[in-house]
């Protein structure tokens, strides 16, 4: 690999308003004067930034993935119930968790691709069924509790470092280096243009399916975290579609696909995370976080809207992608 | 003499400080074809977009009449009886003839939209053009791509059109097709419209101008009327340079057959039997609707064959599509470069190891050490491997396209229509790069529309009719040759 | 050269009611075979007003996706103009005219808001209107916790009073649907609103004013959520900030529009369509009541019922652009 130490398309911003963020953090909140606090916010946001990531990979191949929420709220009713407060039962309970968000991302990418369903409704589906399947299940409330073992991946800690820090970065890491590859830059080329990708001898529906496949498997890999972290509930996987999403977008990626890095997402997820956490402590009501959360989402999207206006003046050549014909090129640049 | 209708005088642009067009004075008169040449960046589009209201002039004066106008907006233009027929089609597939004719201005009464007056006045205006065929409650979608050109320009006409700006009008089409729009845009001329026309085809352009506008970097060059100009003084004023061998010399020594069919055939080919061999540059000639390139897509397997043999290297293969193509050494320059064959947003690096990428596997899908050596094997002009495609001239964005095939080391190399839309220079050096492939190895099978260019690079000439071989044709033989067996007169009548 | 002639297709238009007449005469039998009446009076009432709310609102998203737009911020809106209704009303019978009216005007304000961010500040709908339904849950949750406000008894005679089996909101709905479609189908706004979906650009060029469709058909949508707002507070006599949510109307109605061949990428669908995707949710409701099945399987039959048709619709379209 051709490695050097250059930030992908877009990465910039997010970070500044990340360290921005981290910052102001440090100034006004006392735990934030030591690592700890950090390290509590990297625990507090770790799985926000795992489902952003997963959900990334859908996004940047040009589709939706609104069932992660409910398949998170899923996936913790599901364990409560088959953990049963037993620790004997954790193993292979984590195992049945990622299987099956592993299988609900392949229903979804199987559907999308073999059936030519779009995405948006694809998930909308499953998170209908998901959510009443679940409740059909537990007959309406959720039974069961989680094993101590079991939560100690949300709750615990490797000395000082919490588990889910390790399993964050783990993740982190693994799906910048997966972004690298060719079948990660090819994932992006599809979400620009599938007709290239399926011309050039790509496996178009294998790559879609995988993208879902990923995405669900982070979802329940996020849903083990947060049920250590926060515990049983119905309501636990509620709107987190809609914040994984927020985070991407902050993260400057375009809906629609073909653009915008992982890492950029992950810490779209991490500043969403560290400005709930700021907007707490100078006391503003939790009942605003969403208003806040729809400022920002609004703001992320214009601002990126308008730089990408200016580039697009500045390099003159304007093509309107997905309409063939030959090129109206009068570009400046010959 | 004809009444000038439109007038620009010095119009000036620049974005963002980088000038593209310098001062251009342009007159168009009523019942006069005005040609308007010139590379890609010479500013053409530009222009159209200024006298389109699409991009407001820097300096200048645009001048409708006597009157001075300043055009904020498209519609501004349309009012002024100003109106641009584009290369990409401007239609709604979903909606009918004339709810497109219509579309913006569509007449009111009591308060609803009129649709007979719209399906009257479209059909009004199909006869005045002589074009039948037509039903203007059609949905656009149903008509053939060629006939919604017509459409199009119905749409310009019932906006009190007095002015069209045509952008390469020809680009999509082929053949009798070519003559059919030449015939229509005569006809306007008669009936007292100005037209604009802009071209790559200088054989259209000689054909039907009266008047020949070229343009340079931006710059206005020379206005001439067409008798006075020869073809060849024409090329010179637009590349600033003779251009001398446009095709490079044939220096071919056919090796052994890497591709044959045998009697392949499908819903729209019959009985396919060829060889395309090592070395050689074989020409596929036809008509719009021939299935020239439904040929390629059968080979690639996009469209199988159904019926016959396909051999590589003389073994019978089954290509299963385009990742089954890709290993077996068929690599697929398509027709629309922006559509199917680039991924715009991406880097060049992206895209020139997108095949690479996308249908190998392993170590071989990986390598990516020779992406220096391999762009500039092809002589790719760009900032730099991470600069974006959309930014790069249509020259440069086909040669990544022929660079993300030659990363991949095919045997087989099909091209088609490599030159659709790039300009003179660009065309040059994609044929230069083409016969150096067919001189290192590689067989090709080259589609293409415009005859001279067929002719001019091919080592021999396949002739499609109606889905079948009418008949092959050696280097060096004329367009008439192709084109008697091409309309189904043989070579006899001609 | 070809003549070429309309022909006669199955739309899904036309789809969607055969398979609704389907469902009808399923949904009769297997609640026959357990004893009941589906199409009684009260079976027919109980169709009719589960569907009113979500056809109002289903009615204003699909004007909106037909442009190639979407709104998700309209559960919220929902919620907040039944708010405004019953606070501003405040149980007097005078207010009641002010306090349709404002919360028509909130409503509208909101879809401004849409159809601006949208155009002038070149956000994606999916993300704009998101944005805004986050800011309208903020100052729901700020403000409120439960139900707040109250209407007049003669305003709940607009939730309550039926003519036969026929309620008189569903009428108003009915009322209001012609009204739209006539508008979608028959005006020159209507038109644009289409070509503005089918290609924004080709729209743009020409000479349709595509921003100011855009929030034309965002005002539209929100009106008729703010509308389904000021029925919903007539129905339950107050204020109910989380009733459009816990409905669902945002992806329930967007589910809607796609049931009755509305397309996401927009410049397809239409009111008629739409509404006989509400019937086909509202019946598969009652009958499962009437069957008593669990209410969480209807969940679960509702997402499959989605993705299937819009799976056949895409095999349908596909199958038509091969012949």
């Amino acid at each position: 690999m051709n490695w050097r130490p250059r930030l992908a398309d877009g990465t910039a911003p997010v970070l500044i308003v990340l360290v921005v963020l981290l910052v102001t953090l440090a100034f006004v909140g006392p735990t934030f004067s030591e690592p700890a606090g950090y390290l509590a916010l990297l625990k507090r946001a770790a799985p926000l930034v795992i489902l952003a990531v997963g959900q990334y990979f859908v996004i940047v191949s040009g589709g939706f993935d609104l069932s992660v929420g409910s398949l998170v709220t899923a996936a913790v009713v599901i364990a409560a119930r088959l953990s049963d407060g037993a620790d004997a039962n954790t193993g292979w309970v984590i195992a049945l968790l990622l299987g099956f968000g592993l299988l609900v991302g392949l229903v979804n990418g199987l559907i999308t691709t073999r059936l030519l369903v779009p995405s948006f409704i694809v998930t909308l589906g499953m998170l209908l069924v998901l959510d009443g399947a679940v409740f059909l299940w537990t007959d309406g409330a959720p039974r069961g509790a989680l094993a101590p073992s079991f939560r100690v991946f949300g709750r615990g800690g490797f000395g000082q470092v919490p588990w889910s820090v390790l399993i964050l970065l783990g993740v982190v890491v693994a799906a910048a280096w997966f972004m690298r590859s060719g079948t990660g830059r090819t994932l992006v080329a599809l979400g620009d243009n599938e007709n290239a990708v399926r011309l050039a001898g790509g496996a178009v529906h294998r790559l879609r399916v995988l993208a879902f496949v990923l995405s669900g498997l982070l979802a329940a890999l996020a849903a083990i975290l947060l049920a250590g972290f926060a515990g049983v509930s119905a309501q636990v996987g509620q709107g987190l579609e809609f914040r994984a999403i927020t985070a991407v977008v902050l993260g400057g990626v375009v809906l629609g696909g073909g653009r915008g890095s992982v890492v950029a997402a992950a810490a779209g997820a991490l500043s969403l995370e560290a400005l709930f956490t700021l907007l707490n402590l100078i006391g503003v009501s939790g009942a605003l976080e969403s208003a806040v959360q729809g400022v920002i989402l609004i703001a992320a999207v214009a601002a990126a809207a308008h730089g990408k206006q200016l580039r697009r003046t500045h390099e003159q050549e304007v093509v309107r992608p997905g309409r063939g014909g030959a090129a109206r090129a009068d570009g400046v640049h010959q | 003499m004809n009444d000038v209708l439109v007038r620009l005088e010095g119009v000036t642009k620049s974005f963002l400080g980088v000038p593209v067009l310098r001062g251009i004075d342009l007159e168009l008169r009523a019942g006069e074809v005005h040609a308007l040449v010139g590379e890609n960046g010479a500013g053409k589009s530009t222009l159209l977009k200024v006298l389109a209201g699409a991009h407001r002039p820097d300096a200048g004066r645009i001048l409708v009449g006597d009157r001075e106008v300043s055009f904020a907006a498209p519609r501004d233009a349309q009012a002024a009886g100003i109106a641009i027929i584009h290369q990409e089609f401007n239609l709604l597939p979903h909606r009918t003839v004339a709810e497109n004719v219509y579309l913006g201005r569509e007449p009111v009464r009591r308060g609803q939209v009129d649709r007979r007056a719209m399906t009257a006045g479209t059909q009004r205006l199909l006869e005045w053009m002589g074009e039948d065929g037509i039903e203007p409650d059609a949905e656009v979608a149903r008509l053939p791509v060629a006939r919604r050109q017509v459409v199009e320009i119905v749409k310009a006409l019932s906006a009190d059109a007095k002015v069209l700006a045509m952008d390469e009008p020809t680009a999509a089409l082929a053949g009798s097709e070519v003559d059919r729009l030449c015939d229509l845009v005569r006809r306007l001329r008669e009936r007292g419209i100005a037209i604009l026309y802009v071209s790559h085809r200088l054989r259209e352009v000689f054909e039907l101008s009266q008047r020949i506008t070229v343009l340079k970097d931006g710059a206005f060059v020379s206005c001439s009327p067409t008798e006075d100009l020869s073809p060849g003084e024409l090329v010179r004023q637009m590349v600033g340079r003779p251009l001398g061998t446009l095709y490079p010399a044939r220096d071919s020594d056919p090796g052994e057959v890497r591709l044959a069919l045998r009697g392949a055939g499908n819903g729209r080919l019959r009985d396919l039997s060829f060889d395309v061999r090592a070395g050689e540059i074989v020409g596929l000639a036809g008509l719009q609707g021939s299935g020239r390139s439904a040929v390629a897509r059968a080979i690639w397997g996009v469209e199988p064959f159904t019926s016959g043999v396909v051999e590589l290297d003389g073994e019978p293969t089954t290509i299963t599509g385009p990742r089954s193509a890709v290993r077996n050494g068929i690599g697929y320059v398509t027709e629309d470069r922006q559509g199917d064959g680039l991924a715009l947003r991406q880097s060049v690096r992206d895209n020139a190891l997108l095949v690479r990428r996308a249908a190998l596997r392993g170590a071989a899908a990986r390598r990516d050490s020779d992406l220096g050596s391999l762009l500039e094997s092809v002589a790719v002009v760009a900032r730099g491997p991470d600069q974006e495609v959309r930014y790069l001239s249509g020259g440069n964005q086909q040669k990544v396209v022929l660079g993300k095939w030659l990363a991949v080391s095919p045997r087989i190399l099909i091209v088609d229509e490599p030159t659709r839309g790039i300009d003179v220079g660009a065309k040059q050096t994609v044929y230069r790069l083409l016969r150096k492939l067919a001189a290192d190895g590689l067989a090709i099978l080259m589609i293409a529309s415009e005859l001279p260019e067929l002719l001019g690079m091919s080592d021999r000439i396949l002739v499609l009719h109606n889905g079948a071989i009418a008949g092959e044709l050696p280097a060096g033989t004329s367009e008439e040759a192709v084109m008697g067996l091409a309309t189904g007169h043989g070579l006899g009548e001609v | 050269m070809t003549l070429v002639r309309r022909r006669l297709t199955i739309t899904p238009t036309v789809t969607v009611y055969l398979a609704l007449a389907a469902l009808l005469v399923i949904g009769s039998i297997l609640v026959g075979a357990n004893g009941g009446v589906l199409l009684d009076q009260s079976g027919i009432l109980n169709i009719l007003t589960r569907s009113t709310l979500l056809g109002l609102v289903a009615i204003g998203q699909t004007m909106v996706i037909v442009t190639g737009s979407l709104d998700l911020s309209v559960a919220y809106l929902a919620g907040l103009c039944s708010l405004v209704t019953a606070e501003t009303m405040a149980g007097r019978t005078s207010m009641m005219v002010p306090g349709v009216l404002l919360a028509l005007a909130v409503a509208a304000v909101v879809g401004l808001i849409n159809g601006l961010v949208i155009t002038v500040l070149k956000a994606n709908a999916f993300i704009a209107t998101l944005g805004v339904a986050l800011i309208l849950r903020g100052y729901l949750e700020h403000n409120y916790t439960g139900p707040a406000g109250s209407v007049p008894r003669a305003f709940q005679h607009l939730g309550y009073d039926r003519i036969g089996p026929v309620p008189v909101s569903a009428l108003l709905v009915l009322l209001i649907g012609t009204a739209v479609w006539w508008f979608s189908r028959r005006t020159r706004t209507g038109y644009h609103l289409y070509a503005v979906g089918g290609d924004t650009e080709v729209a743009r060029l020409s000479g349709v004013r595509t921003s100011r469709t855009i929030v034309t058909a965002h005002v539209l949508c929100a009106s008729m959520a703010g509308l389904a707002g000021v029925l919903l507070a007539a129905r339950l006599g107050s204020g109910a900030p989380y009733a459009g949510t816990d409905a669902g109307y945002d992806l329930e109605s967007i589910a809607a529009a796609v049931l009755g061949g509305a397309v996401l990428t927009g410049g397809r669908g239409g009111v008629v369509g739409t509404i006989g995707g509400v019937l086909i949710l509202a019946t598969l409701d009652t009958v499962f009541d009437d069957l008593a099945v669990d209410p969480f399987l209807k969940d679960v039959v509702r997402g499959v019922v989605l993705v299937a048709a819009v799976a056949l619709y895409a095999r349908h379209r596909l199958s038509r652009r091969s012949s």
